[in-house]
Protein backbone atom coordinates (compact mmCIF):
# COMPACT_ATOMS: atom_id res chain seq x y z
CA UNK A 1 0.00 0.00 0.00
CA UNK A 2 1.47 3.52 -0.42
CA UNK A 3 -0.69 6.40 0.78
CA UNK A 4 1.28 9.22 -1.56
CA UNK A 5 -0.39 10.54 -4.66
CA UNK A 6 0.18 8.02 -7.58
CA UNK A 7 1.94 9.75 -10.73
CA UNK A 8 3.51 7.68 -13.74
CA UNK A 9 7.44 7.69 -13.10
CA UNK A 10 8.52 9.57 -16.35
CA UNK A 11 11.65 10.38 -17.98
CA UNK A 12 10.46 13.90 -17.19
CA UNK A 13 10.00 13.87 -13.61
CA UNK A 14 13.04 15.94 -11.60
CA UNK A 15 15.01 13.17 -10.28
CA UNK A 16 13.58 12.63 -6.29
CA UNK A 17 17.01 13.47 -5.11
CA UNK A 18 19.76 14.77 -6.30
CA UNK A 19 23.24 15.99 -4.48
CA UNK A 20 24.86 18.01 -7.05
CA UNK A 21 28.71 18.30 -6.31
CA UNK A 22 28.32 18.41 -2.31
CA UNK A 23 30.89 18.97 0.19
CA UNK A 24 31.06 18.50 3.42
CA UNK A 25 33.69 19.03 6.09
CA UNK A 26 34.43 18.92 9.84
CA UNK A 27 37.29 20.79 10.54
CA UNK A 28 39.75 20.14 8.39
CA UNK A 29 38.19 16.36 7.55
CA UNK A 30 36.48 16.21 4.39
CA UNK A 31 33.45 13.94 4.86
CA UNK A 32 32.03 14.44 1.08
CA UNK A 33 34.17 15.39 -1.17
CA UNK A 34 32.18 16.56 -4.60
CA UNK A 35 29.52 14.02 -4.31
CA UNK A 36 27.33 13.70 -7.15
CA UNK A 37 24.00 11.53 -6.60
CA UNK A 38 20.84 11.34 -8.40
CA UNK A 39 18.06 8.88 -7.43
CA UNK A 40 14.70 8.62 -9.40
CA UNK A 41 11.42 7.90 -7.84
CA UNK A 42 10.89 5.06 -6.54
CA UNK A 43 14.55 3.89 -6.38
CA UNK A 44 16.10 1.50 -4.04
CA UNK A 45 19.68 2.83 -3.19
CA UNK A 46 21.57 0.78 -0.56
CA UNK A 47 24.92 2.93 0.33
CA UNK A 48 27.49 0.33 1.85
CA UNK A 49 31.33 1.02 2.34
CA UNK A 50 33.74 1.17 5.28
CA UNK A 51 32.81 3.41 8.75
CA UNK A 52 34.09 7.08 7.92
CA UNK A 53 33.54 6.63 4.05
CA UNK A 54 30.68 9.50 4.31
CA UNK A 55 27.55 7.53 3.89
CA UNK A 56 25.79 8.21 7.02
CA UNK A 57 26.85 12.03 6.76
CA UNK A 58 24.99 12.16 3.12
CA UNK A 59 21.66 10.46 4.76
CA UNK A 60 22.22 13.78 7.53
CA UNK A 61 23.34 16.28 5.09
CA UNK A 62 19.57 15.21 3.43
CA UNK A 63 17.77 15.41 6.54
CA UNK A 64 18.91 18.89 7.28
CA UNK A 65 20.84 17.54 10.40
CA UNK A 66 23.94 18.11 8.87
CA UNK A 67 24.54 22.01 6.81
CA UNK A 68 26.66 21.44 3.98
CA UNK A 69 29.67 23.57 2.97
CA UNK A 70 29.20 23.22 -0.94
CA UNK A 71 27.22 22.34 -3.97
CA UNK A 72 23.41 21.55 -3.89
CA UNK A 73 20.90 19.09 -2.86
CA UNK A 74 17.86 19.18 -4.47
CA UNK A 75 14.16 17.35 -3.57
CA UNK A 76 11.71 16.68 -6.73
CA UNK A 77 14.03 19.76 -8.24
CA UNK A 78 14.18 21.92 -5.61
CA UNK A 79 17.09 23.08 -3.35
CA UNK A 80 16.88 22.96 -0.05
CA UNK A 81 19.45 25.97 0.77
CA UNK A 82 17.65 28.19 -1.75
CA UNK A 83 14.37 29.10 -2.74
CA UNK A 84 13.10 31.02 -5.66
CA UNK A 85 10.85 33.88 -5.13
CA UNK A 86 9.56 36.04 -8.31
CA UNK A 87 12.23 34.49 -10.24
CA UNK A 88 14.90 34.94 -8.37
CA UNK A 89 17.29 32.85 -6.32
CA UNK A 90 17.37 33.78 -2.18
CA UNK A 91 18.35 31.76 0.47
CA UNK A 92 15.63 29.60 2.40
CA UNK A 93 13.54 30.50 4.75
CA UNK A 94 12.38 27.92 7.40
CA UNK A 95 8.92 27.61 5.74
CA UNK A 96 10.57 26.13 2.88
CA UNK A 97 12.88 23.96 4.40
CA UNK A 98 10.72 22.79 6.22
CA UNK A 99 8.61 22.17 3.22
CA UNK A 100 10.94 20.17 1.70
CA UNK A 101 11.80 18.23 4.84
CA UNK A 102 8.41 17.37 4.75
CA UNK A 103 8.92 14.70 1.87
CA UNK A 104 11.77 12.99 3.78
CA UNK A 105 11.78 10.32 6.54
CA UNK A 106 14.78 9.22 9.01
CA UNK A 107 14.91 6.23 10.58
CA UNK A 108 18.16 6.44 12.81
CA UNK A 109 20.43 3.60 14.32
CA UNK A 110 19.64 4.26 17.54
CA UNK A 111 15.88 4.54 16.85
CA UNK A 112 15.39 7.86 18.64
CA UNK A 113 11.75 7.36 20.06
CA UNK A 114 10.43 9.62 22.49
CA UNK A 115 10.63 7.41 25.38
CA UNK A 116 7.72 9.00 27.32
CA UNK A 117 5.38 8.60 24.98
CA UNK A 118 3.86 5.18 24.62
CA UNK A 119 4.33 3.51 20.85
CA UNK A 120 1.03 5.16 19.11
CA UNK A 121 1.82 8.59 21.12
CA UNK A 122 4.98 8.43 19.17
CA UNK A 123 3.70 7.91 15.64
CA UNK A 124 0.77 10.59 15.87
CA UNK A 125 2.76 13.02 17.65
CA UNK A 126 3.24 14.69 14.83
CA UNK A 127 1.50 13.96 12.29
CA UNK A 128 -1.15 15.54 14.56
CA UNK A 129 1.14 18.99 15.14
CA UNK A 130 2.71 19.34 12.09
CA UNK A 131 0.34 17.50 9.26
CA UNK A 132 -2.86 19.36 11.57
CA UNK A 133 -4.44 15.95 11.21
CA UNK A 134 -7.39 15.30 13.55
CA UNK A 135 -6.34 13.24 16.64
CA UNK A 136 -8.37 10.11 15.52
CA UNK A 137 -7.11 10.74 11.83
CA UNK A 138 -4.05 10.37 13.14
CA UNK A 139 -4.49 7.45 15.46
CA UNK A 140 -6.31 5.68 12.50
CA UNK A 141 -3.44 5.90 10.39
CA UNK A 142 -1.02 5.28 13.22
CA UNK A 143 -3.06 2.07 14.19
CA UNK A 144 -2.72 0.73 10.66
CA UNK A 145 1.42 1.20 10.73
CA UNK A 146 1.67 -0.55 13.83
CA UNK A 147 -0.66 -3.49 12.00
CA UNK A 148 1.59 -3.43 8.92
CA UNK A 149 4.57 -3.51 11.30
CA UNK A 150 3.63 -5.80 13.10
CA UNK A 151 3.67 -4.40 16.62
CA UNK A 152 -0.46 -3.59 17.34
CA UNK A 153 -0.45 -5.35 20.02
CA UNK A 154 2.09 -3.13 21.66
CA UNK A 155 0.65 0.04 20.75
CA UNK A 156 0.15 1.26 24.45
CA UNK A 157 3.74 0.05 25.46
CA UNK A 158 6.64 2.82 26.60
CA UNK A 159 9.69 2.26 24.46
CA UNK A 160 11.54 0.84 27.60
CA UNK A 161 8.89 -2.01 27.23
CA UNK A 162 10.10 -2.84 23.66
CA UNK A 163 12.63 -4.95 22.79
CA UNK A 164 15.14 -3.26 20.37
CA UNK A 165 13.56 -4.28 17.22
CA UNK A 166 10.26 -3.54 17.94
CA UNK A 167 11.36 0.01 18.79
CA UNK A 168 13.21 0.24 15.46
CA UNK A 169 9.64 -1.14 13.75
CA UNK A 170 7.97 1.72 15.65
CA UNK A 171 10.57 3.98 14.59
CA UNK A 172 9.58 3.18 11.15
CA UNK A 173 6.08 3.50 11.52
CA UNK A 174 6.53 6.95 12.97
CA UNK A 175 8.71 7.86 10.09
CA UNK A 176 5.92 6.60 7.82
CA UNK A 177 2.99 8.31 9.10
CA UNK A 178 4.48 11.62 7.98
CA UNK A 179 3.51 10.10 4.62
CA UNK A 180 7.61 11.07 3.04
CA UNK A 181 8.43 10.49 -0.63
CA UNK A 182 11.70 9.41 0.45
CA UNK A 183 13.04 7.25 3.37
CA UNK A 184 16.52 7.31 5.23
CA UNK A 185 17.78 4.35 6.83
CA UNK A 186 21.21 4.85 8.68
CA UNK A 187 22.25 1.66 9.64
CA UNK A 188 19.02 0.58 11.02
CA UNK A 189 19.59 -2.64 12.69
CA UNK A 190 23.39 -2.26 13.39
CA UNK A 191 22.25 -1.43 17.36
CA UNK A 192 20.21 -4.52 17.47
CA UNK A 193 20.87 -7.68 18.87
CA UNK A 194 21.63 -10.38 16.01
CA UNK A 195 18.48 -12.34 16.96
CA UNK A 196 15.77 -9.31 16.35
CA UNK A 197 17.74 -7.71 12.70
CA UNK A 198 15.57 -10.56 10.91
CA UNK A 199 12.22 -8.84 11.98
CA UNK A 200 13.38 -5.18 10.79
CA UNK A 201 14.60 -5.94 7.75
CA UNK A 202 11.15 -8.18 7.67
CA UNK A 203 9.25 -4.54 7.57
CA UNK A 204 12.04 -2.81 4.99
CA UNK A 205 11.39 -5.47 2.32
CA UNK A 206 7.59 -4.88 2.92
CA UNK A 207 8.53 -1.32 2.35
CA UNK A 208 10.95 -2.54 -0.47
CA UNK A 209 7.51 -3.47 -2.37
CA UNK A 210 6.42 -0.30 -2.51
CA UNK A 211 6.85 1.17 -5.86
CA UNK A 212 6.62 5.43 -5.64
CA UNK A 213 8.18 5.00 -2.23
CA UNK A 214 11.92 6.50 -2.32
CA UNK A 215 14.82 4.36 -0.08
CA UNK A 216 18.86 5.26 0.74
CA UNK A 217 19.86 2.48 3.05
CA UNK A 218 23.06 3.03 4.63
CA UNK A 219 23.69 -1.04 5.70
CA UNK A 220 26.07 -3.36 6.28
CA UNK A 221 23.52 -6.36 5.32
CA UNK A 222 25.14 -6.79 1.99
CA UNK A 223 22.63 -9.63 1.78
CA UNK A 224 19.84 -7.63 2.33
CA UNK A 225 21.04 -4.58 0.07
CA UNK A 226 21.85 -7.62 -2.75
CA UNK A 227 18.01 -8.28 -1.80
CA UNK A 228 15.78 -5.27 -1.86
CA UNK A 229 18.28 -2.63 -3.67
CA UNK A 230 17.99 -1.56 -7.65
CA UNK A 231 21.02 0.40 -7.15
CA UNK A 232 24.34 -0.67 -5.08
CA UNK A 233 26.65 2.80 -3.77
CA UNK A 234 30.13 2.06 -2.55
CA UNK A 235 31.65 5.17 -0.62
CA UNK A 236 35.45 5.24 -0.06
CA UNK A 237 36.83 8.33 1.44
CA UNK A 238 33.78 10.87 0.93
CA UNK A 239 32.52 9.93 -2.96
CA UNK A 240 31.44 7.16 -4.19
CA UNK A 241 34.03 4.82 -5.64
CA UNK A 242 31.82 2.84 -8.17
CA UNK A 243 28.22 1.76 -8.37
CA UNK A 244 25.52 -0.50 -10.24
CA UNK A 245 23.13 -2.78 -9.92
CA UNK A 246 23.95 -5.45 -6.98
CA UNK A 247 24.64 -8.36 -9.20
CA UNK A 248 27.28 -6.50 -10.51
CA UNK A 249 28.69 -4.60 -7.12
CA UNK A 250 28.91 -7.77 -5.27
CA UNK A 251 29.63 -10.15 -7.31
CA UNK A 252 32.38 -8.50 -10.32
CA UNK A 253 33.16 -5.24 -8.62
CA UNK A 254 35.51 -3.22 -10.68
CA UNK A 255 37.60 -1.86 -7.91
CA UNK A 256 40.51 -3.48 -5.72
CA UNK A 257 38.97 -1.63 -2.82
CA UNK A 258 35.77 -2.74 -3.52
CA UNK A 259 36.35 -5.80 -3.19
CA UNK A 260 38.54 -5.88 -0.29
CA UNK A 261 35.66 -4.16 1.60
CA UNK A 262 33.27 -7.18 0.51
CA UNK A 263 35.72 -9.71 1.35
CA UNK A 264 36.31 -8.06 4.94
CA UNK A 265 32.40 -7.69 5.09
CA UNK A 266 31.62 -11.09 4.56
CA UNK A 267 34.45 -12.77 6.81
CA UNK A 268 33.00 -11.10 10.26
CA UNK B 1 13.65 37.10 85.15
CA UNK B 2 16.83 35.34 85.08
CA UNK B 3 16.11 31.64 83.47
CA UNK B 4 18.49 31.55 80.53
CA UNK B 5 15.51 30.43 78.74
CA UNK B 6 12.08 32.14 79.72
CA UNK B 7 9.16 29.57 78.78
CA UNK B 8 6.22 31.96 79.69
CA UNK B 9 8.13 34.45 77.71
CA UNK B 10 8.83 32.57 74.58
CA UNK B 11 5.31 31.09 75.18
CA UNK B 12 4.02 34.53 74.51
CA UNK B 13 5.63 35.52 71.44
CA UNK B 14 5.22 32.26 69.43
CA UNK B 15 2.13 34.04 67.96
CA UNK B 16 4.02 36.93 66.41
CA UNK B 17 6.99 34.92 65.54
CA UNK B 18 4.29 32.18 63.52
CA UNK B 19 2.48 35.09 61.79
CA UNK B 20 6.10 35.84 60.90
CA UNK B 21 6.64 31.91 59.84
CA UNK B 22 3.59 32.68 57.63
CA UNK B 23 5.32 35.72 55.77
CA UNK B 24 8.51 33.31 55.54
CA UNK B 25 6.34 30.18 54.20
CA UNK B 26 4.67 32.89 51.91
CA UNK B 27 8.21 34.80 50.82
CA UNK B 28 9.68 31.50 49.69
CA UNK B 29 6.83 29.63 48.00
CA UNK B 30 5.93 33.11 45.91
CA UNK B 31 9.74 33.54 45.94
CA UNK B 32 10.71 29.70 44.44
CA UNK B 33 7.17 29.98 41.94
CA UNK B 34 9.38 33.23 40.56
CA UNK B 35 12.42 31.55 40.12
CA UNK B 36 10.83 28.48 38.36
CA UNK B 37 9.30 30.69 35.79
CA UNK B 38 11.70 33.27 35.25
CA UNK B 39 14.45 30.22 34.99
CA UNK B 40 12.59 29.09 32.07
CA UNK B 41 13.10 32.07 29.36
CA UNK B 42 16.78 32.44 31.21
CA UNK B 43 17.94 28.92 30.17
CA UNK B 44 15.96 29.07 26.71
CA UNK B 45 17.80 32.61 25.95
CA UNK B 46 21.19 31.10 26.64
CA UNK B 47 20.56 28.19 24.87
CA UNK B 48 19.57 30.37 21.69
CA UNK B 49 21.58 30.35 18.44
CA UNK B 50 21.26 33.85 18.44
CA UNK B 51 24.21 35.47 20.15
CA UNK B 52 22.74 38.71 20.81
CA UNK B 53 20.66 37.19 22.77
CA UNK B 54 22.56 34.17 24.50
CA UNK B 55 25.06 36.90 25.85
CA UNK B 56 23.73 39.53 27.31
CA UNK B 57 21.82 37.02 29.08
CA UNK B 58 24.85 34.67 30.12
CA UNK B 59 26.47 38.10 31.56
CA UNK B 60 23.25 38.88 33.30
CA UNK B 61 22.99 35.27 35.08
CA UNK B 62 26.77 35.28 35.76
CA UNK B 63 26.62 38.92 37.30
CA UNK B 64 23.59 38.26 39.40
CA UNK B 65 24.67 34.46 40.43
CA UNK B 66 28.45 36.30 41.74
CA UNK B 67 27.02 38.47 43.39
CA UNK B 68 25.08 38.34 47.16
CA UNK B 69 21.17 38.33 47.50
CA UNK B 70 21.76 41.22 50.15
CA UNK B 71 22.55 43.77 47.50
CA UNK B 72 20.76 43.12 45.17
CA UNK B 73 17.69 43.16 47.82
CA UNK B 74 19.17 46.77 48.85
CA UNK B 75 19.70 47.60 45.04
CA UNK B 76 15.64 47.07 44.18
CA UNK B 77 14.32 48.90 47.04
CA UNK B 78 16.95 51.26 47.12
CA UNK B 79 17.77 52.55 44.12
CA UNK B 80 14.81 51.59 42.34
CA UNK B 81 12.90 54.60 43.63
CA UNK B 82 15.60 56.72 41.86
CA UNK B 83 14.69 55.25 38.29
CA UNK B 84 10.88 56.06 39.41
CA UNK B 85 10.32 52.05 40.73
CA UNK B 86 9.59 52.54 43.95
CA UNK B 87 7.76 49.14 45.36
CA UNK B 88 6.62 47.84 48.74
CA UNK B 89 8.86 46.00 50.25
CA UNK B 90 7.30 42.39 49.70
CA UNK B 91 7.24 42.88 46.19
CA UNK B 92 10.91 44.45 45.98
CA UNK B 93 11.72 41.45 47.88
CA UNK B 94 10.14 38.50 46.30
CA UNK B 95 11.56 40.00 42.73
CA UNK B 96 14.79 40.40 44.32
CA UNK B 97 14.97 36.75 45.69
CA UNK B 98 12.83 35.50 42.50
CA UNK B 99 15.33 36.96 40.22
CA UNK B 100 18.59 35.80 42.42
CA UNK B 101 17.29 32.08 42.29
CA UNK B 102 16.03 31.67 39.25
CA UNK B 103 19.28 32.38 37.84
CA UNK B 104 20.47 29.57 40.02
CA UNK B 105 17.77 27.64 38.39
CA UNK B 106 18.34 28.56 35.05
CA UNK B 107 21.85 26.68 35.14
CA UNK B 108 19.54 23.80 36.39
CA UNK B 109 17.68 24.21 33.67
CA UNK B 110 20.30 24.53 31.12
CA UNK B 111 22.24 20.97 32.49
CA UNK B 112 18.95 19.27 32.45
CA UNK B 113 18.13 20.35 28.71
CA UNK B 114 21.36 19.01 27.58
CA UNK B 115 21.34 15.84 29.18
CA UNK B 116 18.59 15.08 26.98
CA UNK B 117 20.04 13.15 24.21
CA UNK B 118 20.92 14.76 21.05
CA UNK B 119 19.06 11.81 19.04
CA UNK B 120 15.61 13.37 20.27
CA UNK B 121 16.26 16.58 18.78
CA UNK B 122 16.90 14.24 15.55
CA UNK B 123 13.81 13.11 15.46
CA UNK B 124 12.68 16.15 15.92
CA UNK B 125 14.44 17.52 13.13
CA UNK B 126 13.19 14.21 10.95
CA UNK B 127 9.68 14.64 11.92
CA UNK B 128 9.28 18.13 11.23
CA UNK B 129 8.29 19.54 14.36
CA UNK B 130 8.58 22.83 15.16
CA UNK B 131 11.05 24.44 17.83
CA UNK B 132 8.86 25.21 20.65
CA UNK B 133 6.90 22.32 20.04
CA UNK B 134 9.17 20.04 20.53
CA UNK B 135 10.14 21.59 24.09
CA UNK B 136 6.76 21.37 24.78
CA UNK B 137 6.29 18.25 24.30
CA UNK B 138 9.57 16.21 23.62
CA UNK B 139 12.43 17.98 25.58
CA UNK B 140 10.87 19.46 28.76
CA UNK B 141 9.02 16.22 29.86
CA UNK B 142 12.46 14.76 29.47
CA UNK B 143 14.40 17.32 31.20
CA UNK B 144 12.54 17.77 34.13
CA UNK B 145 11.94 14.61 36.17
CA UNK B 146 16.16 14.43 36.95
CA UNK B 147 16.53 18.20 38.31
CA UNK B 148 13.54 17.85 40.54
CA UNK B 149 16.27 17.07 43.53
CA UNK B 150 18.41 19.80 42.33
CA UNK B 151 14.93 22.00 42.59
CA UNK B 152 14.17 21.06 45.96
CA UNK B 153 17.63 21.86 47.19
CA UNK B 154 17.30 25.19 46.19
CA UNK B 155 13.95 25.36 47.97
CA UNK B 156 15.27 24.63 51.33
CA UNK B 157 18.36 27.12 50.61
CA UNK B 158 15.24 29.68 50.17
CA UNK B 159 13.76 29.35 53.24
CA UNK B 160 17.05 30.09 55.04
CA UNK B 161 17.42 33.04 52.70
CA UNK B 162 14.63 35.03 53.56
CA UNK B 163 15.66 36.49 56.72
CA UNK B 164 17.78 39.02 53.99
CA UNK B 165 14.41 40.58 53.57
CA UNK B 166 14.40 41.67 57.11
CA UNK B 167 16.86 44.39 55.77
CA UNK B 168 13.95 46.05 53.67
CA UNK B 169 11.29 45.82 56.93
CA UNK B 170 9.73 42.93 55.35
CA UNK B 171 8.13 41.17 58.73
CA UNK B 172 9.37 37.87 58.30
CA UNK B 173 10.28 35.91 61.60
CA UNK B 174 13.69 37.07 61.71
CA UNK B 175 12.11 40.84 61.61
CA UNK B 176 9.53 39.80 64.10
CA UNK B 177 12.09 38.28 66.24
CA UNK B 178 14.57 41.74 66.17
CA UNK B 179 11.79 43.35 67.23
CA UNK B 180 10.64 41.59 70.23
CA UNK B 181 14.95 41.78 71.34
CA UNK B 182 14.83 45.42 70.37
CA UNK B 183 12.14 45.78 72.54
CA UNK B 184 12.40 43.17 75.63
CA UNK B 185 16.37 42.96 75.21
CA UNK B 186 15.51 39.27 75.69
CA UNK B 187 17.05 37.56 72.48
CA UNK B 188 17.49 34.15 73.74
CA UNK B 189 13.56 33.24 73.36
CA UNK B 190 13.23 34.90 69.79
CA UNK B 191 16.18 33.78 68.12
CA UNK B 192 15.91 30.23 69.34
CA UNK B 193 12.08 29.94 68.61
CA UNK B 194 13.62 31.03 64.94
CA UNK B 195 15.16 28.41 64.83
CA UNK B 196 12.93 26.01 65.92
CA UNK B 197 10.34 27.13 63.14
CA UNK B 198 13.49 27.22 60.52
CA UNK B 199 14.27 23.53 61.53
CA UNK B 200 10.38 22.14 61.24
CA UNK B 201 10.00 24.21 57.68
CA UNK B 202 13.27 22.57 56.25
CA UNK B 203 12.74 19.35 57.45
CA UNK B 204 9.01 19.33 56.22
CA UNK B 205 10.07 20.57 52.71
CA UNK B 206 13.09 17.97 52.76
CA UNK B 207 10.84 15.21 53.45
CA UNK B 208 8.48 16.78 50.18
CA UNK B 209 11.60 16.77 48.16
CA UNK B 210 12.94 13.06 49.59
CA UNK B 211 9.06 11.65 48.74
CA UNK B 212 9.36 13.16 45.09
CA UNK B 213 12.72 11.97 44.56
CA UNK B 214 11.80 8.71 45.49
CA UNK B 215 8.75 9.11 43.12
CA UNK B 216 10.49 9.74 40.08
CA UNK B 217 13.54 7.06 41.09
CA UNK B 218 10.67 4.68 41.32
CA UNK B 219 9.55 5.56 38.13
CA UNK B 220 12.75 5.29 36.75
CA UNK B 221 13.42 2.16 38.95
CA UNK B 222 9.89 0.32 37.24
CA UNK B 223 10.87 1.43 33.56
CA UNK B 224 14.54 -0.25 33.69
CA UNK B 225 12.33 -3.45 35.77
CA UNK B 226 10.13 -3.44 32.56
CA UNK B 227 13.17 -3.42 30.23
CA UNK B 228 14.37 -6.62 32.34
CA UNK B 229 11.23 -8.30 31.76
CA UNK B 230 11.39 -7.65 28.46
CA UNK B 231 14.81 -8.60 27.88
CA UNK B 232 13.91 -12.24 29.56
CA UNK B 233 10.91 -12.27 27.37
CA UNK B 234 12.88 -12.44 24.87
CA UNK B 235 15.34 -14.70 25.60
CA UNK B 236 12.89 -17.62 26.77
CA UNK B 237 11.17 -16.41 23.54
Amino acid sequence: MCDAQKEPATSTAPPAVQFINVTKQFGSLVVLKNLNLSVTRGEKVALIGPSGSGKTTLLRTLMTLEPIDGGVIEVDGEAFTHERIGGHLVPAREAHIRRIRGKIGMVFQQFNLFPHMTALKNIIEAPVHVLGQSREEATDRAVSLLRKVGLIDRKDHYPSQLSGGQQQRVAIARALAMRPKVMLFDEVTSALDPELVHEVLQVMRQLGEEQDLTMLIVTHQMGFAAEVADRVCFFSEGSILEQGPPEVIFHTPAHERTRAFLRAVLDA
Amino acid sequence: MSAIFDWNFAWSITPTLAAGALVTFEATVIGFTVAVFVALPLALARRSRSLLLARPIGFMVEFIRSTPLLIQVYFIFFVGPRFGITLPPMSAGLIAIGLYYGCFVSEVYRAALDGVPKGQWEAVVALNLGRWRAYKDIILPQAIPPMIPTLGNYLIDMFKATPVLSVISVLEMMERAKLIGSETFRYTEPMTLVGVFFLIMTLASSLLVRRLERFFGAQRQRRSAADREASTNLASA
